[in-house]
């Protein structure tokens, strides 16, 4: 470190807030469309794994090794079909990451539909698709979300790996501020990336709360 | 007499090999409750599922009004059949209105319809309105309960299904419900098949009570009171229990006793009026015949009035156009004077009983 500089430049931060606003936009992006595509994979997978008991240990253990691969590998894999800055190349990669947390969250949420609540749901009426939309679906969002909120987290911070492969959203600032042996950098990104973390699950937390005011947990206030 | 629900020669056996059902044929009469009794594992559950198609038999049939339950859609058959189970089952993410309101929806009725109909139910099943917007986690075990009831009343079933919907609530409100069972059941005259272990409840509820033994096997359906006198074989009389004898009473009405007005005195009379009935006990009544209290001969002073002394608290009280033989057994058995006091409806003592007259009245029935 040279001699004067301080650990944080504020005046850096202040010039540069446009292009830290845009960095973080689209590490936003970046990790959440995963989480999205995530969800669309894992709902269905979820309900065939509880429709048919034999379907979910083998589904398990493939989101689980898939999980176990290092992310820059994965990344790695996918650049000869994606190409190097698609984003792709890292969305792919990340909505499979999200599927360990997420299977096994939809499947257990399916599972919170008691015996006595699904036999009154056939004794009146309800249709079998009727009563997975009506009944078992919304019962299982409390725990659907929790998965969310996880699989949100992990997603944020996978995503600055992603500039070891020329696309990492705040991961710039690392690279860069390594670079130039420039700390404020590096502080700012681990900042940021902190913020957005703790700023997209409050906002679950809020979805989750207006979602389901019937659930217990969360609510001991109330 | 027309008859709603049949069964007709019906058998189940599970895949796993167990007999559920052992060729059971019995009818629950229209409008009447109809309960099933029995060890656990007797087929009570599975019976009453082969109403509503939740379970099909392996052989026989079961016929509302005279049709097979097979020739209607399943989803559409159980709308018309109210179903209640022990632990509610309500649906958690719904509010108490919405969770009333699921059948008439299911059937197509509009929001607002439903809501009202809802709202209508809890008063009729005695919940405050005011829980409609709550969710079924804030409410009571016996609220639920009473929730569970309206839900399966909400389309206005004519049948209704209800396998032992009191039997996990305390014994204070199970009472309570029972009560308010049978006076909706006084209004609404649906036809419902009840499921119960407690020979209690099945003898204080049903018009007619359908006996279970494991294995599936139906060894006996009559009224309470002939179940009671009669039971079919060791298996009932064991189930009925050793108080059976006890238990009878409930059905024999309390004005079959004669009763004595000797010792019923107004408060007004003196000591020596007191002295010459001769008894060891006599009443006092009011003007107007309300029971006072007991005197005891011994203990009663050279002169005076009834109306200066201090009587013992007459205790319980029956009703002789109302109560049965049981409620005054229990009377006389808690009355200081061994004598229970009967009463008009409108509270006026008639006479009194002891034990010389029940023990005539029991042996005569
Ligand atoms: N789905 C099922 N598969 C196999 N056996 C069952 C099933 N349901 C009930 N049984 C068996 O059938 C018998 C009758 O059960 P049930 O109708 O629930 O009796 P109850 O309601 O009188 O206690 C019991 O031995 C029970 O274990
Ligand atoms: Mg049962």
């Amino acid at each position: 470190m040279s001699g004067g500089e301080p650990l944080i430049r504020w005046d850096w931060i202040g010039s540069h807030a446009g292009y830290l606003a845009g960095l973080a936009g689209r590490h936003l992006y970046l990790s959440l469309i995963p989480v999205v595509f995530g969800l669309i994979v894992s709902v269905p997978l979820g309900i065939a794994c509880t429709r048919w008991r034999w379907v979910y240990p083998p589904v398990l253990t493939s989101a689980n090794v898939l999980y176990s691969i290092p992310s820059l590998a994965l990344f790695l894999l996918f650049i000869p079909y994606t190409g190097l800055f698609s984003d792709l190349t890292l969305i792919i990669p990340l909505t499979l990451y999200t599927l360990s947390v997420l299977v096994p969250n939809v499947v257990d949420g399916l599972r919170q539909v008691s015996a006595p609540v699904s036999q009154a749901a056939t004794a009146m009426g309800f249709g079998r698709l009727r009563q997975l939309l009506q009944v078992e679906l919304p019962i299982a969002v409390p725990v659907v979300i929790a998965g969310v909120r996880i699989a949100t987290v992990s997603s944020i911070s996978l995503v600055s790996v992603g500039q070891l492969i020329g696309n990492g959203g705040l991961g710039v600032l690392f690279t860069d501020g390594q670079q130039r042996i420039f700390p404020t950098e590096v502080i700012v990104g681990i900042a940021l990336t902190v913020v957005l973390a703790f700023a997209a699950d409050a906002v679950l937390v809020t979805v989750q709360r207006l979602l389901t005011p019937w659930a217990r947990t969360g609510r001991a206030a109330a | 007499m027309s008859r709603l629900i049949t069964f007709d020669g019906v058998t189940k056996r599970y895949p796993d090999g167990t007999v559920a059902l052992d060729d059971v044929s019995l009818e629950c009469a229209t409008g009447e409750i109809t309960v099933f009794v029995g060890t656990s594992g007797g087929g009570k559950t599975t019976a009453l599922r082969t109403i509503n198609r939740m379970v099909e038999p392996t052989s026989g049939r079961v016929l509302i009004d005279g049709r097979s339950v097979l020739g209607s859609k399943p989803a559409e058959l159980r709308r018309g059949v109210g179903y209640v189970i022990q632990q509610a089952g309500l649906f958690p993410h719904r509010t108490i209105v919405d969770n009333i309101a699921t059948v008439p929806r299911l059937l197509g009725w509009d929001k607002k319809k439903a809501r009202a109909r809802s709202y209508e139910l809890m008063e009729r099943v005695g919940l405050d309105p005011a829980m409609g917007t709550r969710y079924p986690y804030q409410l009571s075990g016996g609220q639920q309960q009473r929730v569970g009831v309206a839900r399966a009343l909400a389309a206005d079933p004519p049948i209704m299904l209800m396998d032992e919907p009191f039997s996990a609530v305390d014994p204070v409100v199970r009472a309570e419900l029972q009560g308010e069972f049978l006076r909706l059941q006084s209004e609404l005259h649906k036809t419902i098949v009840f499921v119960t272990h407690d020979i209690d409840e099945a003898i204080k509820l049903g018009d007619r009570i359908a006996v279970f033994q494991t294995g599936g096997r139906l060894v006996q359906v009559d009224t309470p009171e002939k179940l009671l006198a009669h039971p079919a074989d060791e298996f009932v009389s064991g189930f009925v229990g050793r108080d059976r004898g006890i238990r009878r009473l409930s059905f024999v009405p309390a004005a079959e006793l004669p009763l004595r007005s000797d010792v019923v005195l107004p408060e007004t009379a003196s000591v020596a009026d007191a002295r010459a009935t001769g008894e060891p006990w006599v009443l006092a009544v009011d003007g107007t015949r309300r029971p006072l209290g007991w005197a005891r001969a011994e203990d009663l002073p050279d002169s005076g009035a009834l109306a200066g002394l201090r009587l013992t608290d007459p205790g319980r009280t029956f009703q002789v156009g109302a109560d049965s033989v049981r409620t005054v057994l229990d009377a006389v058995i808690l009355s200081p004077s061994g004598l229970a006091i009967g009463v008009d409806s409108g509270g006026g003592v008639v006479g009194v009983t002891g034990h010389r007259e029940l023990a005539d009245t029991i042996t005569a029935t």
